[in-house]
């Protein structure tokens, strides 16, 4: 494109583009439906094998249960209303700890990210706290707390403190010195210096944050729940395998991995939504 | 509106010792003058910029605008960034607008106008990545003339565009110039941009840097550089620049 007659076709340039974009998305759906099919074929084989093998005896069911044993288990559960309940508790935990966790790591990562001072004095502490593993200190919360929604809820915090904390704290280092001699030459209050230029510059990291403190969240989750509790999905598993139900076992890992898949594809939506002045490659 | 420069020392510390990058820099600038500066690279014009809008306010010496030192950077010294600097969270009305409220009917209908100065129309609501460089150097101008600055400075603004752009962009800044008589200050790497736009051509020496010649351009508006009077004002600056700096000037590219 000639840029000396620029301004005059810039206009219809655009709406040009707009059109040729809207063309590459049609042939990009095909394309991925096309692709998705071709990714079902290899599960798909597996599961027929794992079917017959199951179906024919050679597996014991307390070993590995059949698709269809999981299928009809999952079905039980959902009748009786058993899985439901479980699972509302679990989310539930989840929350509460995600958002007391994450809360504190993003107010805790903005403080240290601003200031220096507290910097020293607070990111030592907690840079050491972050490499307790979740398991040495569940038995220290149960003591203190006891078997109940405290130590749980304690528990996932934990999990999800760290990672959000870190990448707030990065994300507010990171942002590009040069801009900054902006805001002065323009004047920016200290709000606008922070609502235009630092916690914009920042979000992607806080995204990222996010993410991974949702799946440390589910993660001490399980391990909360695997550790002791009279209902939650993790329950649901211990009593299962009590009881040698390897079928609801496979369902409740089934559902971990299908929530904590919807919730990473949420933040990843949100990701979308608030990034889309990235010009960065999108990963599509 | 004059403005008064005088910087006696700018040094920057390496380590133990430092290194002189500034000396005895005297200029006065009348109102609505345009100056163009020109020298060598590393000779301390984004140096010597950035003293002026106050965002260095570590050197001896003073920078007055209507007799009062400027003690910081504002809205008085406009400043045109070498690489443009948008907000890239920003769209092009946001980026001009920044920390002034576009819901204000008046900043609104500025920014309109701005926009329709710097020819953006139909491009308000796109980010950064969307437009070309020359695009995004003129949104960098209108968000610096949106504050109608007293003096507006700039640093090599065009020096990454091809020459079609940068044609087009100098004759967007001598309208502006023209329109609004604010002060301009515009350093450069490019002997015939300097000529085309100033009313004076300050050339700079280096090690350290310092004021080699001030040369008055008194060429009629719009100026035409094939004309024989601008070729001749061409060879004298470039000889006074060769005398200036030992540094051999390649032509026409004026490093
Ligand atoms: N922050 C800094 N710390 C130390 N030295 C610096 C700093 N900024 C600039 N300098 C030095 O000051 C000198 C002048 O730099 P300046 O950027 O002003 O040059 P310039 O004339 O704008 O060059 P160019 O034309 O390449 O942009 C250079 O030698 C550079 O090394
Ligand atoms: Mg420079």
């Amino acid at each position: 494109m000639a840029k000396t007659t620029m301004t005059a076709e810039q206009p219809n340039l655009q709406k040009e583009s707009v059109r040729r974009t809207d063309v590459f998305k049609d042939a990009g759906f095909k394309e991925g439906l096309k692709r998705g099919v071709s990714g079902l074929i290899l599960p798909f084989l597996l599961f027929a094998v794992w079917q017959i093998v199951g179906s024919l005896g050679f597996v014991s069911k307390t070993v590995l249960p059949t698709p269809v044993d999981i299928v009809l288990a999952f079905k039980n559960l959902i009748v009786s209303g058993e899985l439901f309940t479980h699972l509302k508790i679990s989310v539930l935990r989840a929350i509460a700890g995600f958002l007391l966790g994450a809360g504190l790591g993003l107010a805790a990562g903005i403080a240290v990210g601003f200031s220096t001072k507290t910097e020293g004095v607070l990111n030592p502490s907690l840079q050491m706290l972050r490499t307790i593993p979740h398991l040495a200190v569940a038995p220290l919360f149960i003591l203190w707390f006891g078997f109940g929604e405290v130590s749980k809820t304690l528990l996932i915090a934990k999990g999800a403190f760290f990672p959000i904390y870190v990448n707030t704290f990065l994300g507010i280092r990171e942002v590009d010195a040069k801009l900054f001699d902006v805001a002065r030459i323009l004047d920016f209050s200290k709000w606008k210096q922070i609502k235009l230029l630092i916690l914009p510059s920042a979000l992607p990291n806080i995204l990222l944050g996010i993410r991974l403190s949702l799946g440390a969240a589910w993660l001490a989750l399980v391990v909360a729940e695997l550790m002791g509790a009279t209902e939650g999905v993790g329950y649901m598993m211990m009593d299962a395998r009590q009881f040698s139900n390897t079928d609801i076992v496979f369902v409740g890992i089934i559902i971990f991995a299908v929530v904590g898949k919807l919730t990473d594809s949420f933040v990843r939506l949100l990701e979308t939504r608030l990034l889309k002045w990235q010009d960065t490659y999108s990963g599509r | 509106m004059t403005v008064h420069i005088h910087v006696m020392d700018k040094s920057f510390k390496k380590g133990q010792t430092a290194v002189q990058v500034l000396r005895d820099i005297r200029l006065e600038l009348e109102d609505g003058e345009f100056i163009t500066i020109i020298g060598p690279s590393g000779c301390g014009k984004s140096t010597l910029l950035k003293i002026i809008a106050g965002l260095d306010m570590d050197y001896e010496g003073t920078v007055e605008i209507n007799g009062l030192p400027v003690t910081g950077p504002g809205t008085d010294q406009g400043f045109v960034f070498q690489e443009h600097r948008l907000f890239p969270w920003l769209t092009v009305e946001e980026n001009i607008a920044a920390n002034l409220s576009l819901k204000d009917p008046e900043t609104r209908k500025r920014v309109d106008e701005l926009i329709h100065i710097v020819r953006l129309k139909g491009f308000e609501k796109a980010y950064p990545k969307e437009l070309s460089g020359g695009m995004s150097q003129r949104v960098a101008i209108a968000r610096a003339l949106l504050r109608e600055p007293k003096i507006l400075l700039l640093d090599e603004p065009f020096g990454a565009l091809d020459a079609f752009t940068r044609k087009h962009l100098q004759d967007v800044l001598l309208e502006i110039w023209r329109k609004k008589h604010i002060t301009m200050v515009l350093v450069t790497h490019d002997l015939d941009e300097s000529i085309y736009l100033g009313n004076q051509v300050v050339i700079m020496k280096a090690k350290p840097g310092s004021i080699g010649r001030i040369i008055p351009i008194e060429l009629p508006f719009p100026r035409q550089r094939a004309h024989p009077l601008f070729q001749e004002m061409r060879r004298k600056v470039l000889k006074e620049f060769e005398t200036a700096d030992e540094l051999p000037l390649i032509e026409g590219l004026g490093i």
